[in-house]
């Protein structure tokens, strides 16, 4: 039970403390990132690169490995064909992180900074995640994405 | 520390706050075996999917977000920062929801833990994110 939980529990809170430490969680600084003609802000190119770099690493370890250290298997996506979907979906995503300076981990986070700012955005999320599932999944259970 | 040409960045928090996230998907890479992608395990959590992780571990992971970021601004005291009115955060949202389950991840997922993995979706789909954020807010400021 605990064995099972402290992964992701401790991932948790790791990222929503990078978040706030890095100041993804105030929409002027990501906003800041991509006026690429106002006054750039270079600050989410630095989170990003740590981020980055850290994750690199990670994954050189995974091959050999033979399983999680707390799980029985490695479940990881595994496709790499280029659909109209992932470029579709990714400029919709990209027009709303524009408006708001927001993206869904900065959006759960700020819940403890700007709590009405964020169940709004965050709620307006998951709403649009399930009229994604309407439009496009309809009949089809659960794909793996 | 302070860049040059750009006073108001601030690279030294973004490292430790970059630093941070990347062994929080490491964790779970490591750990759990699986992507630390925010947007797949909200629809995981809220029942909108019914792959991935289990129900447990999903919302155990959501509610850390909150809490560490809590921790943090606890610490540092950093004022509260200013959000874009309600109902644009509400068109932004739905959009970011939407596009994230579309274009099957976000920033999180695709953009640190695909891109690090060199998959050439998750670089296209980051490459496409920026780029329309960068329309975005440029067209935004050019209206507003």
């Amino acid at each position: 039970m605990i064995r099972r939980h402290l992964p992701p529990l401790l991932s948790g809170l790791l990222f929503g403390a990078g978040l706030a430490l890095g100041g993804m969680t105030d929409p002027a600084r990501v906003r800041g990132f991509l006026d690429i003609f106002g006054a750039w802000d270079p600050t989410l190119a630095f989170v990003m690169g740590a981020a980055l770099a850290v994750m690199t690493v990670a994954w050189r370890f995974v091959p050999r490995m033979r399983h999680p250290l707390f799980a029985e298997k490695f479940a990881l996506p595994d496709r790499n064909d280029l659909t109209g979907r992932l470029v579709g979906g990714s400029m919709l995503f990209g027009l709303g992180w524009g408006i708001a300076g927001l993206c869904p981990g900065p959006g759960f986070a700020a819940l403890a900074i700007a709590p009405l700012e964020a169940a709004v955005f965050t709620v307006s999320m998951v709403s649009g995640m399930v009229l994604q599932r309407l439009f496009f999944e309809r009949g089809a259970r659960a794909s793996p994405s | 520390m302070i860049l040059p040409w750009f006073p108001d960045a601030a690279p030294g928090a973004g490292l430790a706050g970059g630093l941070l996230i990347g062994l929080s998907a490491a964790l779970m890479l490591l750990g759990a075996g699986r992507i630390a992608g925010v947007s797949g395990i909200a629809s995981r959590a809220f029942g909108i999917s019914d792959s991935g992780m289990s129900w447990s571990s999903a919302w155990t992971f959501i509610v850390g977000l909150p809490l560490g970021a809590l921790i943090v601004t606890r610490l540092s005291g950093a004022p509260i920062p200013d959000f874009a009115p309600l109902p644009l955060l509400a068109l932004a949202g739905l959009l970011v929801g939407f596009g994230a389950r579309l274009g099957s991840g976000c920033t999180s997922g695709h953009g640190v833990c695909g891109v690090s993995r060199f998959s050439q979706r998750s670089i296209v789909a980051t490459a496409t994110f920026m780029a329309t954020g960068m329309a975005t807010v440029a067209l935004m400021r050019m209206f507003a």
